[in-house]
């Protein structure tokens, strides 16, 4: 018998009941929740007058709606009413139930993939859940964590379980090693423009091989953040020492005994060596260079080298129309090269890219730099309170603002612009978020997707360039 | 949840692959502390000329002539036949109330996105998939013939053309299931409250670092 692969192991580990129709139930070790996509299920519970199952499993905080000024005047600081009611609402309900919560003044707010990893929250081989499809985040610390629906959402918080199909096991491999400059960003990127947005669809990808062993946790995140990009709901890397030195000590972590019984069996996740995944991709590290997206769509990227494309060139015809179509929202002509295109805003943040090491990466850019005269703004929101303390101390926020960058409080901000940090219309935005698609950064607005790095060779020199010219 | 065996319905064609979550739904309407009312705003960026606002009066907007469903003809569809990787991007299910609160019970793709294809079920919204030949077979007949109507037996498991030409699809049987009676599923998961007890209990044997966190 064939081995197992890891999402086979975290399947088996979380299976409650195997049904004869094929379906299954699964446990939920940990439910995140935020202020968007929970009102209407705990609302549901209410009305069929259920309560949770277990209430230590959930963890809450705002932060799609937060806004990313002025947070000392908490709640009072949303101005628009809807969006002060939804994280009201957030916070009554929490209270109701005595789910624990961080509140917008509480230093732990954040943006919540950055903090279920940030606390140990998130740890190696649960099972986790949001009502976000960017959980697949917590996948890199061996996680089987996906995104779900409101009524999903009020099923877990009704029975702890989901139920599920199973999915197929995909493995995205990249061997050899990174080029200098070229960050976890940039390989997912290169992945999605590879396989296709809809390229991992009813697979679980595992990220596996040299290039992605020797990345950091962060790293790792960005990468498994956006396999929902590529189709995929689940995107995981198998547990190493970089995942249990990354947990060791942190807020809700094991200790003592329970620590030494954890590592064994989280030592255990990883695909064995005679696992069989049903799709394997493989790439080399070598040949990734920076990656700018140039359409409304994660798929549609290219290397900060390369030119936008020319639909003309492009023989399928439903292709060619996508082409068509992005071309003429992005105000863009065929085959303008990627350095040629200018820019009127940066955003350095969001779920994807706004950890302490990616805003290293971005400060190190920006030294003893400036924001070039043409932008209208440059901003960077750390993804919590606590990477934003952790930047300060290390003084990251004097090299951001003496550059001419903002420097803002946490949250989702203009990754979709629920709070007030939005695109004007036309306005062609370098952002590391995670989409690019039509209207996400506002109404009209124009959506790049690079990394922290690139971004922030952007914000200096007012369009993109490759950043390995601006590194020493 | 409201139940669905068999629908007829008139069919709109969109014809644009990679329709995203953000395009079903924006996200100034995720707003809501609601269920319902946001059909008005369904494909909102599509459909109006303006950039739409939560809480507006939607009759009085500047509407988008081209957009499918501003067109007479398609008034009144209830049948969505779509392209590739329908409903990629957000698991908001904003997407599938707003299609539902406009009165879409079908939605006919080549392929849909996992998390989307999901959260129909839950909403009384039928996802089907077939294959792309067929899809492209039924905009032709959608676009050629005003008032252009498909039944879909969900028991049966076919949609059939005005002509009676009929194909199978696969959907599996516990969604279905749920669907054709209308069951609440929180409610079928609680009849293995047991179930549940035991295994997690056994966890706390075996993985006790996996309880008592959120407290
Ligand atoms: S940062 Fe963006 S992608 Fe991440 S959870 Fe917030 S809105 Fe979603």
């Amino acid at each position: 018998m064939a081995g197992k692969t890891l999402y086979d192991k975290l399947w088996d580990d979380h299976l409650v009941k195997q049904r004869d129709d094929g379906s299954a139930l699964i446990y939920i070790d940990r439910q995140l929740l935020h202020e968007v996509t929970s009102p209407q299920a705990f609302e549901g519970l209410r009305l069929a007058g259920r309560k949770p199952w277990r209430i230590d499993a959930n963890i809450a905080t705002p932060d799609h709606n937060v806004p990313t000024t002025d947070r000392d005047k908490g709640i009072d600081g949303i101005v628009d009413p809807v969006s002060r009611t939804q994280v009201e609402t957030l916070d009554k309900n929490c209270d109701e139930f005595g789910i624990l919560e961080f509140k917008i003044k509480d230093q732990r707010q954040g943006i919540v993939h950055v903090i279920g990893p940030e606390q140990g929250a998130t740890l190696p081989g649960m099972s986790i859940v949001c009502g976000d499809s960017h959980t697949s985040t917590h996948g890199a610390f061996g996680c089987l964590a996906h995104g779900i629906g409101t009524s999903e959402v009020e099923h877990v918080l009704a029975t702890q379980c989901l139920v599920q199909q199973k999915m197929k096991n995909m493995l995205v491999k990249v061997n050899g090693k990174l080029g200098p400059g070229v960050t976890g960003k940039d390989v997912v990127l290169a992945i999605i423009g590879k396989i296709g947005t809809a390229g991992g669809t009813g697979h679980a990808i595992e990220f596996g091989g040299e290039a992605i062993r020797g990345l950091s946790m962060e790293a790792r995140m960005t990468i498994c953040n956006m396999s929902i990009e590529a189709g995929a709901r689940v995107g995981m890397v198998a547990v190493d020492d970089t995942t249990i030195d990354y947990v060791r000590g942190r807020p809700f972590a094991p200790t003592g005994e329970t620590w030494d019984a954890a590592v064994n069996y989280w030592r255990t996740l990883h695909s064995d060596d005679d696992a069989v995944f049903d799709k394997v991709v493989e790439l080399e590290g070598s040949d990734i260079k920076p990656q700018v997206s140039w359409g409304t769509s994660p798929e549609m990227v290219v290397g900060v080298d390369g030119f936008v494309p020319d639909p003309a060139k492009e023989q399928d015809p439903i292709k060619r129309e996508g082409i068509v179509r992005a071309l003429k929202y992005m105000g863009l002509e065929p085959n303008t090269p990627i350095t040629g295109i200018a820019l009127d805003r940066v955003f350095i943040g969001s779920c994807t890219n706004s950890r302490i090491e990616d805003l290293r990466e971005a400060a190190a850019v920006v030294k003893g730099r400036k924001v070039a005269a043409g932008l209208k703004q440059a901003m960077v929101v750390p993804g919590s309170g606590l990477v934003k303390a952790q930047a300060e101390q290390e003084g990251l926020d004097k090299i951001f603002i003496e550059a001419g960058l903002e420097w803002r409080d946490p949250g989702c901000s203009m990754c979709l612009a629920m709070n007030a940090d939005k695109l004007g219309q036309g306005e062609h935005c370098a952002s590391t978020s995670n989409r690019n698609f039509e209207g996400r950064q506002g109404f009209g607005g124009r959506t790049h997707l690079v990394s922290p790095a690139m971004a922030a060779a952007a914000a200096v020199t007012g369009h993109f360039v490759d950043v390995r010219e601006l590194m020493n | 949840m409201r139940a669905l065996k068999q629908h007829q319905g008139l069919v709109a064609p969109m014809d644009r692959s990679n329709v995203d979550t953000d395009m079903i739904i924006p996200k100034q309407f995720l707003k809501s502390i609601k269920r319902t009312g946001f059909g008005p705003n369904l494909f909102d960026e599509l459909r109006y000329l303006d950039e739409g606002k939560p809480d507006q009066d939607c009759s009085e907007r500047p509407i988008n002539p081209d957009f499918v469903l501003n067109q007479d003809r398609y008034k009144n569809a209830s049948v969505l036949l779509a392209r590739t990787n329908f409903g990629c991007g957000s698991s908001r299910e904003h997407a599938p109330w707003a299609l539902e609160d406009y009165g879409f019970r079908v939605i006919i793709a080549p392929s849909f996105a996992d998390i989307f294809y999901n959260n129909c079920f839950k909403n009384g919204l039928l996802p089907i998939v077939l294959d792309e030949k067929i899809v492209d077979q039924l905009f032709s007949e959608a676009e050629a013939q005003e008032g252009y109507q498909l039944a879909v037996d969900l028991e049966a498991k076919t949609v059939t053309t005005p002509a009676g030409e009929a194909f199978d699809f696969e959907v599996d049987d516990f969604r279905r299931h749920c669907l054709l009676n209308g069951l609440d599923d929180i409610g079928v998961t609680l009849e293995q409250a047991d179930v549940i007890k035991s295994y997690e209990e056994q966890r706390r044997q075996t993985a006790p670092w996996l309880f008592g966190a959120g407290n």
